[in-house]
């Protein structure tokens, strides 16, 4: 960093020139209290030479008196002084730092780790293209590691340093190291990250910092600072669509009439033949006007005016695009919700939805579930309150063009004001624009060219093979009336007696294939429709599928029949009294359910529809469980399913 | 496909503009905060690039005390003149009325008098509901916190129950009637930014950043620039020729000038840069905090 002084004492005009060229990084850092926060800022600031002699100095005095660092200086008094000045009454506090090295300008978005831990980190993260998350080497991955990588994920952060600090209190032992390093990966790999790094550090004394650490010869990485200044960052607009909202039409004179806004994605220039959402109509691009004169091209984050070709009526939150790059244009969509205030989401009340660069009249229509931040858990909730995380539907008063926001974060992220309050009481993600979404996929037809011959072996020879029919069978009935139980024994039986099935478990699908799904009606069905076709390619196989679903809907359950077809379907209703299933129920959900706290519960808040046609209705009180197994064995013989054709 | 990535200054630049027309588009009636110095000057001209090729599409406020530099005013008003600008200027009639002056009056009163309770009698009077202001984060350590929108209530109060979270670029500046935004495009800047960014776009700003000979005399350690004849000599003080500069601007006989040899921008920014690793105790922190005292007064930040 002396080269940087030297520079501007001996050739300020080359040192501006080489500071003129920088690019800029905004990064959140995270951690738990006492991870070393802000000793690292402080010393990334003090090491980039941001700190004025005199603060030092005063430092210098504080750290000797409060002896916290043994006489050493406390960096951590830079930053902390700032955050007890301002505790006074403000709850939402993102403190923003700067510090410039000669590649980069840097924003720190410094977030407090205690209670408001997720509104703060959500604001900071919006905002940031790289997160530093701490880890405390002595304890190593806490939940609120997860907790912080997981939001960082959620907010569309693609580049994570995991700073491992204090390796100073393990010996900078390598070991320490690499089994934290494996702690994080074990969880980190199911979230979206592209870009991940591992830097082992001591903040307080400089280790691999800005400079590398002579206790670490092991570590042949990057330091933190090198990380951060080379981070590539340039390339993450992996949505190269072409998006420009409208924030304001310029029409000094009749002469002139340019839509002025600030290019979301993608790349733009004149002869480009554009579309205005959500009106559709269609022209070129004219001119792309700035202050500085015309320009050939122009790219995201540019504020620029575009003049068109033909005179057509836009206003202020249109959006325009290119035509052959069309986003989705709904009213109704879902989104990743974070409640940000201290009265709760109500759903079906009315909020203001502000999106790119206009406000919409709105609503949240449902919410799918809820997340638990700390274990990613998916629950029922009749609301979300603050700081927590959902995902809800959205309904609009008017359609407006957007985008998903892991596509595209410009054009998926929307806050929610409350019109009586005018405060922001929400920040929004969108996350399925209802082009491939759960709601009518059971009518949507696949298009033709998705259609290819299956099935190398023919059914009958297949059945011959096995000796058996690949049938599906649906056991259907109330949570803890015992479908699983019987549906695996049923399992077991069949292979005990030469044959081959497999279980297909509601539960068990939403930890993969249904992730995305909550417990509302329509997820219930949709997640019946994914099971039905996983039993289907089970069938394929030859492999005889039992599918065990809770499925309270008469409608679903009669398109999974027609799904597979007629004569290969099965119904088993495993009919028990309620009050024998809530007995059963070892989860407590029946009694969560009776607080309110899982809406849409079949039995207690929602409808179970029994079903009318079962092929067999079995009673799980009356009958123990080698009873049923039995009876679903003869209808099975009876069927014709086992024992060859 | 060469697009070049953004610089960090075009970054910011983009930013700002952003948020001026944000504010345009969802304000109804705003205004600049014009106080003639450096960061005024980078506002306005982000201002015209937002705009054009339309004029600027809101009124500038000056705060004017009275007792600015002349230097200050002849600038601020060939400026209006030459850029078509609609200048308002506010002087608090009280302060005449009440005999306040900068030498007699304490400098507490006089601030109130002449810039805090000036700006809300200048708000009320146009009843502007947003006022653009060149505020940083970066300018003292208790502003790293502040939003690009900082919520005011009817009475000009900051009001730190309607202070919301900003996310992404989507600001909120929804208020009811009578309440108003402090808007601050700048907040990303940091002093170093600002200058680079005068040097490149070649902003022209007041000659008394640069250096000159100046009439000056030393009063309380200080060096003061004997402006105009209002200015009432104590006994013994002779004012003498020196080459200074000034850091920050507002009435002259409250800002302390810099011996300085820097007549270029290129010289500002070296001394500045120096002026942080030089080991005098106190220089910049007073510079700093001079600064932010007199950008309270001028931006209303109270
Ligand atoms: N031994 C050691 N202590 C550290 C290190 N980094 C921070 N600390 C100490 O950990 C404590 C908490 O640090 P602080 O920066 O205030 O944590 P924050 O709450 O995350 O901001 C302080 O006593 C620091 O001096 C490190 O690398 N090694």
């Amino acid at each position: 960093m002396s080269h940087q002084s030297d520079l501007i004492a001996e050739d300020i005009d080359a040192y501006l020139s080489e500071h003129e060229r920088k690019e800029m990084l905004r990064f959140i850092t995270c951690g738990s209290v006492d991870d070393g926060k802000s000793t690292l800022i402080g010393r990334l600031l003090h090491d980039s030479q941001m700190i004025y002699e005199d603060q030092l100095a005063a430092i210098r005095k504080d750290s000797k008196r409060s002896g916290t660092q043994g006489g050493e200086l406390d960096l951590a008094l830079l930053v902390d002084g700032l955050q007890a000045e301002r505790e006074q009454g403000i709850t939402i506090d993102v403190a923003y730092r700067y510090f410039s090295t000669p590649r980069r300008k840097f924003i720190i978005a410094d977030c407090p780790g205690h209670e408001q831990y997720t509104r703060n980190m959500v604001t900071g993260a919006s905002t940031c293209d790289a997160a530093v998350i701490l880890i405390d080497a002595a304890h190593g991955v806490l939940t609120q590691t997860r907790r912080h990588t997981f939001l960082v994920s959620l907010l569309g952060v693609r580049h994570v340093v995991v700073a491992i600090n204090k390796m100073d209190l393990v010996d900078f032992d390598e070991a320490r190291f690499e089994q934290i390093k494996a702690d994080y990966l074990s969880f980190s790999s199911r979230l979206d990250i592209d870009d991940l790094h591992f830097v082992p550090i001591s903040a307080l004394k400089g280790d691999n910092v800005v400079d590398p650490s002579a206790q670490m010869p092991w570590y042949q990485g990057a330091t933190l600072m090198y990380l951060l200044e080379t981070l590539h960052v340039a390339g993450d607009r992996k949505h190269t669509d072409f998006r420009f909202p409208v924030q304001w039409v310029n029409r000094p004179d009749s002469r002139f009439r340019g839509y002025s806004g600030s290019i979301v994605s993608g790349v733009v220039r004149p002869g480009d033949p554009i579309m205005v959402l959500p009106s559709r109509r269609t022209s070129r691009v004219e001119r792309i006007v700035t202050f500085d004169g015309d320009l050939d091209d122009a790219s995201t984050p540019q504020a620029i005016t575009l003049t068109l070709e033909d005179e057509i009526d836009i206003s202020r939150g249109d959006v325009i695009v290119h035509q052959d790059a069309l986003p989705a244009v709904r009213d109704r969509f879902d989104a990743m919700v974070v409640w940000m205030h201290d009265e709760p989401l109500v759903p079906g009340r009315e909020y203001r939805i502000k999106h790119a660069a206009q406000q919409v009249r709105g609503l949240i229509s449902a919410i799918r579930h809820r997340i638990d931040v700390n274990t990613l858990e998916l629950q029922a909730a009749p609301s979300l309150g603050l700081n927590e995380i959902g995902r809800c539907e959205l309904r609009l008063a008017r359609p407006v063009a957007l985008d998903r926001y892991d596509h595209n974060r410009g054009m998926g992220a929307f806050i929610v004001i409350d019109p009586l309050t005018n405060l922001t009481v929400g920040a929004g993600m969108v996350s399925d624009t209802g082009d491939s979404g759960p709601r009518d996929a059971w009518d949507t037809e696949p298009g033709a060219e998705h259609l290819v011959p299956q099935g190398a072996v023919p059914r009958a020879a297949l059945a011959e093979r096995l000796r058996q029919r690949a049938v599906t069978v649906l056991f259907t009935g109330l949570t803890a009336s015992g479908k699983t139980t019987i549906a695996q024994a049923v399992e077991r039986a069949l292979f005990d007696a030469g044959h081959l099935a497999t279980t297909i478990d509601g539960q068990q699908l939403r930890v993969g294939i249904s992730r995305d799904l909550g417990f509302t009606a329509t997820e219930r069905s949709e997640n019946l429709r994914r099971g039905i076709e996983v039993a289907r390619a089970v069938n394929r196989a030859g492999v005889i599928a039992l599918c065990a679903f809770v499925a309270p809907a008469e409608l679903p359950r009669r398109r999974a029949r027609e799904t597979v077809g007629e004569d290969q379907f099965l119904e088993v209703f495993v009919d028990a009294p309620l009050d024998v299933c809530r007995a059963r129920d070892q989860r407590g959900l029946y009694a969560a359910a009776d607080r309110g706290e899982i809406l849409d519960f079949p039995g207690v808040t929602a409808p179970f529809e029994a079903p009318s046609d079962a092929d067999l209705v079995l009673d799980s009180a009356r009958d123990d469980l080698a009873t049923c197994v039995q009876r679903v064995m003869t209808l099975l013989r009876d069927r014709e399913v086992l024992g060859g054709l | 496909m060469a697009i070049d990535r953004l610089t960090h200054l075009q970054q910011l630049e983009a930013e700002s503009i952003h948020v001026f027309r944000e504010a345009v588009a969802e304000l109804e009636h705003p205004v600049l905060l014009y106080s003639v110095g450096k960061d005024s000057s980078v506002l306005l001209h982000l201002a015209r690039k937002a705009f054009h090729p339309g004029p600027v599409p809101f009124p500038l406020l000056h705060i004017d005390s009275g007792w600015n530099f002349r230097d200050m005013i002849s600038f601020r008003d060939a400026l209006a003149e030459r850029l078509q600008l609609d200048l308002r200027v506010y002087i608090n009639p009280e302060a005449a009325e009440r005999g306040i002056d900068p030498f007699t009056t304490d400098s507490r009163t006089f601030m109130d008098v002449t810039a805090t309770r000036a700006l809300r009698q200048a708000l009320d009077l146009h009843g502007f509901d947003g006022a653009f202001g060149g505020g940083r984060r970066d300018e003292e350590k208790s502003r790293a916190k502040e939003r690009f929108y900082s919520m005011r209530d009817r009475h000009h109060r900051w009001d730190p129950k309607n202070q919301r979270p900003e996310l992404w670029n989507l600001y909120n500046g929804n208020h009811d009637r009578g309440e108003s935004v402090r808007v601050f495009p700048l907040s990303n800047w940091t002093e170093l930014d600002v200058w680079q960014y005068i040097h490149l776009e070649g902003i022209d700003i007041v000659p008394l950043y640069f250096s000159m000979p100046r009439p000056v005399v030393r009063r309380h350690g200080q060096l003061i620039v004997v402006d105009d004849d209002r200015m009432v000599l104590e006994p013994g003080e002779v004012p003498e020729q020196r080459s200074v500069r000034f850091r920050t601007l507002g009435d002259y006989p409250l800002s302390g000038a810099v011996e300085s040899e820097a007549t270029t921008l290129p010289a500002i920014i070296q001394e500045m840069l120096l002026a942080r690793s030089s080991e005098r105790e106190g220089r910049v922190i007073d510079h700093d905090s001079d600064g932010s005292m007199e950008r309270k007064k001028r931006e209303g930040y109270f």
